[in-house]
């Protein structure tokens, strides 16, 4: 079991108030992203659950048990972090087998442990070297080991992955999905990466300021965010936002849409424009036009579809997928 | 590219550092000359470099008059003991000065140090006094009580700039991994910290073994350390010089062998942290 919630959780560092007032409701066998830009109050939410960081004021409870003023070896979470945080002086056995040996558990079942563990995540060959000697996707490996052998009641990552290599990532983002399907345990995974987010989560609390500004499935905070900082964030490229008179016909202070929701022509269209950069990925391409008096905006088109600088290009948005937004940023 | 360095400059440099580390070499050697010559020769006013009649008599006559071992073992005791007392106190107090510190944590290390810039001798009445009610006067454990009450800042200095460069992330995994306050301490800090914590033990051994102002105030033949034994050969009359030298060249032995052996250990400590 491995239910996670948050009571009117306040957390302030002297007078700095990080998280004012947050309120969640994480299930069972959840995979939840906490998701926003640096300074957003993620990482802190995060050390507040594992226990690293005491709440101010307001409570957590783990499977409807107080465990607000517990110390983080008695809260049975398991936590990987950015930096892996590996031992340096012990073996990579020593290691995995360091969260058992503080439970006591008797050493035939540690041994069992160690070695089910580094056989799942292909580590077999190198339990007797230091953590110094391996690379950092191996280092990462270690650390979600000894993280998974203690069987722990919900998983914390703490943004896990920002130091792989692009590649690297893929994999592991892949690698820590398929471990969650196998474990079904809950996990709460911060990151800054709204890919990680969409591509991981069951669900995904938006973060700003220390203010929860979503909480929903991927899709949901695709297809209908509850405001302007949710529909900028998820989404890449990031929506482009009109405001004044434009705006105003569609009776909103300002309005959205997202770079795939355009028909793009070089004859006709509703906003002139002309193309400034145009990134080539091979299978899209993203258009930077500069409309006339709207601003700059992302298009993205099909990869065989070549624009080049200076082109003049028309924009239509599909009226069925404009966003709408109040003065004070809210959906319509 | 590697920067050149001509010949000639090369030359210069190591001539420099050999008279300079001859320079702060010649006490020791002279003691260690003085200590084979006879008490006229020692004082000779033509002095020899080399003794002209090797003798061991100095080395008889100092055990005889005053039991060598006996200080030595003293010296053993009280600043291995005091070292580790100090470490006992200072390890966990350097934890929390660098894992867990408060608004005046700053001010409290500061504070501290600031007691080692007091000349001794200003709290030498009030120490003598309590020393002397609580009847610690001429004790090993009171000479390794205040050896340890005077190297404590020091220890809990070096122990927490090296405790500072550990990265507090690791720590917080074993805390996440159930780890409780004492293995944390014992199963990860300290493991991580050796080089630090044996660079502290070492140089504060050193510190206290060669400590003389509060070993020959406060002891007399009981619990005097191998300081205390050196002085007592100093007096202002009569020949001395090479009984003295005798006396010194065995106060010294040890700990100058222990220094010889730990030499990386010690440098390697005192610049702990300059380079990463």
């Amino acid at each position: 079991m491995g239910s996670i919630t948050l009571e009117h959780v306040n957390k302030s560092f002297g007078e700095v108030e990080i998280i004012p007032d947050i309120s969640l409701d994480i299930e069972d066998g959840e995979f939840v992203v906490f998701v926003g830009p640096s300074g957003c109050g993620k990482s802190t939410l995060l050390r507040l659950i594992a226990g690293l960081e005491d709440t101010t004021s307001g409570k957590i409870l783990l499977d409807g048990q107080d465990v607000t003023d517990a110390p983080p070896a008695r809260r049975g979470l398991a936590m990987v972090f950015q930096s892996y945080a590996l031992y340096p002086h012990m073996s990579v056995r020593d290691n995995i087998a360091f969260p058992l040996k503080m439970a006591k558990m008797p050493q035939a079942e540690i041994d069992k442990k160690v070695d089910y563990a580094a056989r799942t995540l292909n580590l077999g060959s190198y339990l007797d070297r230091r953590p110094r000697a391996l690379s950092g996707g191996q280092r990462q490996r270690v650390a979600i080991g000894r993280a998974i052998v203690r069987e722990p009641k919900a998983f914390l990552f703490d943004e896990p992955l920002s130091n792989l290599d692009a590649a690297l990532r893929v994999n592991m983002r892949l690698e820590i999905t398929e471990l969650h399907q196998q474990l079904k345990t809950t996990m709460i995974y911060v990151t800054h990466d709204q890919v990680e987010a969409m591509t991981m989560a069951d669900r995904i609390v938006v973060l700003n300021a220390g203010n929860v500004e979503q909480f929903g499935s991927p899709l949901d905070l695709y297809k209908k965010p509850a405001n302007r900082f949710v529909a900028g964030f998820i989404g890449s490229p990031k929506m482009n936002f009109v405001d004044g008179p434009e705006a105003a016909k569609h009776n909103a202070h300002s309005i959205g849409v997202r770079p795939e929701h355009f028909k793009l022509s070089t004859t006709e269209g509703a906003w002139k424009g002309t193309v400034g950069v145009a990134e080539q990925l091979g299978s899209d391409t993203f258009l930077h036009v500069q409309t006339d008096g709207l601003g700059l905006m992302t298009i993205r088109t099909d990869g065989d579809q070549t624009f080049s600088h200076g082109d003049v290009v028309y924009l239509t948005p599909d009226p069925t997928r404009i966003y709408k937004f109040d003065a004070a940023g809210k959906a319509l | 590219m590697a920067r050149r360095v001509s010949v000639q400059t090369r030359i210069g440099f190591t001539v420099l550092a050999w008279v300079i580390a001859l320079l702060l070499f010649s006490p020791i050697l002279w003691t260690l000359l003085t200590a084979f010559k006879t008490e006229a020769e020692a004082i000779a006013s033509r002095p020899t470099f080399f003794p002209q009649n090797f003798t061991l008599e100095n080395f008889g006559a100092v055990q005889e008059r005053s039991d060598y071992f006996k200080h030595a073992i003293n010296s053993i005791l009280v600043s291995f003991g005091s070292t580790i007392l100090g470490l006992i106190i200072g390890i966990p107090a350097a934890w929390s000065m660098a894992f867990a510190p408060s608004k005046r944590t700053k001010d409290i290390l500061m504070w501290m140090l600031s007691t080692k810039m007091m000349p001794a001798v200003g709290v030498l009445i009030p120490i003598y006094l309590i020393f002397r009610d609580l009847r610690l006067l001429d004790t090993v454990h009171g000479l390794t009580l205040i050896m340890t009450l005077i190297n404590l800042p020091i220890i809990i200095w070096m122990l927490y700039t090296y405790f500072k460069e550990i990265p507090v992330d690791i720590l917080e995994a074993a805390r996440m991994d159930g780890a409780e306050l004492w293995n944390e301490i014992t199963h990860v800090l300290v493991p991580m910290a050796v080089p630090g914590i044996a660079s502290t033990l070492l140089l504060n051994v050193i510190l206290a073994w060669n400590e003389a102002f509060w070993t020959i105030t406060l002891t007399s033949g009981r619990a005097g350390t191998l300081t205390a034994f050196i002085s007592s050969f100093s007096s202002p009359q009569g020949l001395f010089l090479a009984k003295l030298s005798a006396a010194s060249l065995l106060a010294i032995a040890p700990i100058l062998l222990v220094g010889w052996f730990s030499q990386k250990q010690l440098v390697r400590g005192l610049t702990f942290g300059a380079v990463k």
